[in-house]
């Protein structure tokens, strides 16, 4: 062939390509200029990576033991009551009788709280829903341990930080729990509905015509429905659960990329170098993954986060209306629904209502962030 | 135009209506400051027209845009200069002060004439609109005023056009609405921002003899930006030759043309596309023959979507082309050039006998298509869209080599890409790099590289130099005669640039809507044009004269 011939000439060594085009180091310089959506991503980071770790933060059982020379992980293997002594399937590591038993041929390393979003607190001083700790006499705060103040389980793990709810567990626990699983529903909703949304909008805006027309009238009858009626009747009849959850939610929400992610194909199909690609022979799926699915990328990003928190807000509110994740799971919506009926327990309201409004603002922060970064219009002093 | 009060008569002649002195424009963005204009004075005097002339990115527009500070302030700022236009110094004028000068006393016309014309109002408002800023003429007294500017500007029938909006009317129609904007307040001077760059050549002709006669009315002076010199030589006073941001070259057009001082307008001068094309050889093989390719769009009209008409962009074109020559294809925008190319390379759907190297191609699908689509090339005219912004140039040239040689190996395509680069003239180490990073000239170059390295037999090049300067211009012609002699390649080249054809075309065919007007040798077309459409296409690219006739629209 000609073209070894003529190869033959030298070709510089191939220069390694940057990690991030010039384009993309604009977009991360800017969104490093904004001060507050940086904060807030890295906050929000922070939190949720803690959330990821919630475990070994908030556990009622001791994250290393050490029994008769043998270290246990019981956050991470369930040993059989019968290891100390007891008769349970599963230990209870809270009670006096396992607690004085591992002291005594050994030691345990505690989480900072030792409550889990399930455990019940049986020495709460009066009934449930108790004041956070803080709020109560010094006195009162031990006073159902049996040795009162002087009692060994009387530490600050063993306290209720931000009280307890009406079924006397812990209030922080379970906002911990609750927070981590409001943002890994939010994260799954988001990112299957990007899916589902891009490839439906790519379809119909690449291929236009009769597949636009009629998917178009689809997805506007689609999105007429009583969203909230078919929830309640799914729910009805089958279990609720976390993955039934995100699938119905998932059902109504990709559509809300469609708009964007379709206009955009619409208005790069017709794109020069989207007509010479065509000319060179390349394929449909190829010029859509390779050369228009970039130009949709910056406008699905950009939506992105807040569609994060809109899957969150819905999600808390399902919860709320007790159609949500089954009963136990540790929920934020189920927070504001008992801090709805208990008034005289405002810190169950309060808590669920701060975390709500700081992770959904630092989303939307982050979010204005990101799309401002992505604007190229935008500048930055 | 006896409405017009002789407010010059006074003035003596030595004094410049607008005089810029040392004026320098800074552009911002972020910690960077790049001088886009660096210490340019000039004169204009009453009734004179000066031609700024330069290459896109010279800064002649900028410094056009900051005498009515027409910038985006505060990221442009003006570090040193000023501009004394009747003695007052328009950069240190009020916003208000300025507003009165905008408009009424100095006038801008500009170069794209779709998007400078608001395409929700009508004519009648836009027009009225300035009238009752300036001069608080409003009702009848307004209307006899449009009509009046109407009729200046060559405007047919202007009492049936008054109601009609932007989109109702031609590109030249929408310029000579902008003109009679400019010309409402009888302004002292009228800055033209390469006005007829977005037209075509024949209504090109036209609005430079309109502009010609409104000064010779009115006596208004005139600052023109332009990058062709052809239009410089034929209607400037004086010339200003602009190039990095610096005037290089100052004086009387006759002096400057006949006598060029500096370099860079030698270099300017002689930069026109030269060369013949090479000899026509009729034993050569026939590479695509068309007969009687016609492109319908159909019209649609009524409840049931019934076809009530055709737009009939393409009508019945027969044409041969041999391996190793050009064939030229002319005309107007609109007169289904490129859609005749697209035809022929099968990315939309035609009628007619297409045959391509032996093969009866009009009937094939995509698919069948994509096995003739490595010898089947097209160049396209933007080279800043047609190259994918987020790959690099090595992935844009390798796209082709990835669908029609699936056997390379890695190593094997980057070689093919190197090879392909060096052969438009590029540095082969530049295939990491991203198009944003080369001028217009090297993207088109790297655009041609894309069809190369296919090694096509037939290319169609749809108007690949029109949007490149001038003297980059002239490289690519000669780039794509090299190529073609080296590749014995058989171009298509659609182009209203009929300077270039002439340079390139072994045989041209001349288009209007949809039809063939005129086919032949291209020697005898420039040479003894017979028809009358010919001729006036031919005069006003050569001549920049507007032939009165009725072949040519409006």
């Amino acid at each position: 062939m000609e073209a070894s011939a003529v190869a033959t000439t030298p070709v510089a060594p191939p220069r390694k390509r940057p990690f991030l085009s010039p384009t993309n180091k604009r977009r991360l310089a800017n969104f490093r200029a904004n001060k507050r959506g940086f904060w807030s991503f890295w906050i929000f980071m922070v939190l949720f990576v803690l959330s990821l770790l919630a475990e070994f933060i908030a556990n009622d059982r001791p994250i290393i033991a050490s029994y008769k020379d043998e270290i246990l992980y019981p956050v991470f293997i369930d040993y059989p009551e019968e290891k100390f002594g007891g008769f349970l399937a599963t230990t209870d590591y809270r009670s006096d009788y396992i607690q004085q038993e591992i002291e005594a041929n050994g030691w345990m390393i505690w989480p900072p709280i030792r409550y889990s979003y399930q455990t019940v607190n049986s020495n709460i001083p009066h009934s449930a829903p108790t004041k956070p700790f803080w709020l109560m006499e010094k006195g009162d705060r031990c006073k159902a341990y049996p040795q009162g103040d002087q009692d060994p389980n009387c530490t600050l793990g063993n306290l209720n930080w931000l009280g307890t709810d009406d079924q006397a567990r812990d209030v922080t626990a379970r906002m911990i729990y609750g927070f981590r699983i409001s943002v890994l529903f939010g994260l799954a909703l988001t990112i299957c509905s990007a899916i589902v949304g891009v490839a439906a909008g790519a379809v119909q805006g690449y291929f236009g015509g009769w597949t636009d027309l009629l998917m178009q009238r689809f997805i506007e009858i689609w999105s007429a429905m009583p969203v909230l009626y078919i929830l309640l009747i799914i729910a009805s009849i089958l279990p609720p659960g976390f993955f039934i959850l995100l699938g119905i939610l998932l059902l109504f929400s990709w559509v809300s990329l469609v708009g964007v992610v379709r206009a955009e194909f619409l208005r790069a199909r017709n794109f020069e170098y989207v007509r010479a690609a065509r000319a060179l022979g390349v394929g449909n799926w190829t010029i859509m993954y390779r050369h228009l699915l970039p130009n949709a990328m910056v406008a699905t990003l950009t939506f992105l986060p807040f569609i994060l928190s809109g899957s969150i807000a819905t999600l808390t509110s399902l919860d709320f209306l007790g159609f949500g994740l089954p009963p136990g799971s540790p929920s934020l919506g189920e927070m504001i629904s008992q801090g709805k009926n208990n008034l005289q327990a405002p810190w169950l309201g309060f808590t669920a209502f701060f975390t709500m409004s700081i992770m959904l603002s630092l989303l939307i922060f982050i979010g204005e962030a990101v799309r401002d970064a992505f604007d190229p219009r935008k500048t930055f002093g | 135009m006896p409405s017009i009060p002789e407010r010059r008569s006074g003035e003596p002649m030595t004094d410049p209506l607008l005089s810029v002195r040392n004026l320098s424009v800074a552009f911002h963005q972020g910690a960077d400051t790049t001088l886009a204009v660096d210490g340019v004075s000039f004169d204009i005097r009453p009734g004179e027209v000066l031609a700024l002339v330069g290459e896109s990115g010279s800064g002649k527009s900028v410094t056009a845009n900051s005498i009515l500070k027409l910038l985006p302030y505060p990221s442009a700022s003006h570090p040193s200069g000023e501009i004394l236009f009747e003695g007052r110094d328009l950069l240190k004028a009020s916003e208000p002060e300025l507003r009165r000068v905008r408009g009424n006393d100095v006038t801008m016309i500009f170069q794209e004439p779709m998007t400078s014309l608001n395409p929700l109002h009508a004519i009648e408002k836009q027009i009225g609109e300035i009238l009752q800023l300036h001069q608080g003429i409003t009702g009848q007294a307004a209307r006899i005023r449009i009509l009046e500017l109407l009729n200046q500007v060559g405007i047919r029938e202007p009492e049936k056009r008054l109601k009609a909006y932007p989109h109702e009317l031609s590109g030249g129609q929408r310029q000579r609405m902008m003109i009679a904007m400019a010309l409402a307040n009888r302004p002292k001077l009228l800055i033209a921002d390469e006005p007829t760059t977005a037209l075509d050549v024949t209504v090109q002709a036209q609005i430079l003899d309109l502009l010609r006669g409104l000064k010779g009315e009115h006596g208004m002076s005139m600052l023109f930006i332009t990058h062709d010199l052809g239009i410089v030589r034929k209607f400037a006073d004086r010339v200003c030759v602009m190039t990095k941001g610096k005037i290089v070259e100052t004086g009387a057009v006759e002096d400057v043309f006949a006598n060029p001082q500096h370099t860079y307008t030698r270099h300017l001068l002689a930069s026109e596309p030269r060369g013949e094309p090479p000899q026509t050889d009729p034993s050569k093989p026939v590479v695509m023959e068309g007969k009687d390719i016609r492109v319908w769009f159909p019209i649609k009209a009524g409840l049931l979507r019934k076809v009530v008409d055709h737009v009939k962009a393409v009508d019945g074109v027969d044409l041969t082309l041999r391996a190793g020559e050009t064939l030229g294809v002319v005309g107007e925008s609109g007169s289904g050039k490129t859609t005749l190319g697209l035809a022929l390379a099968r990315l939309i759907s035609s009628q007619g006998r297409i045959v391509f190297i032996g093969n009866q191609i009009d009937q094939f699908s995509f698919k069948e298509m994509r096995p003739f689509r490595d010898r089947l090339q097209v160049v396209f005219q933007d080279p800043y869209g047609s190259l994918s912004p987020r790959m690099s140039v090595g992935d844009i040239i390798a796209e082709g080599l990835k669908v029609h040689e699936r056997a390379l190996s890695a190593d094997e395509r980057d070689e093919r890409v190197a090879w392909a680069l060096t052969e438009v003239g590029l540095d082969p180490a530049t295939r990491w790099r991203y198009p944003h990073e080369f001028s217009g000239g090297q993207r088109q170059r790297i655009a041609i590289a894309r069809a190369m390295v296919l090694k096509p037999r037939f290319v169609m090049l749809d108007e690949p130099t029109s949007a490149l300067d001038m003297t980059v211009q002239a490289q690519v012609v000669d780039l794509l005669r090299d190529l073609q002699k080296k590749h014995d390649l058989a171009y298509l080249f659609i182009s209203h640039d009929l300077k270039v054809v002439k340079a390139l075309a072994n045989h041209v065919i001349v288009m209007r809507l949809g039809k063939v007007v005129e086919a032949g040798p291209s020697e005898r077309i420039f040479r003894a044009p017979k028809e009358d459409y010919t001729r006036a296409l031919m005069a006003a690219a050569f001549n920049l004269e507007a032939v009165e006739t009725g072949a040519v629209s409006q």
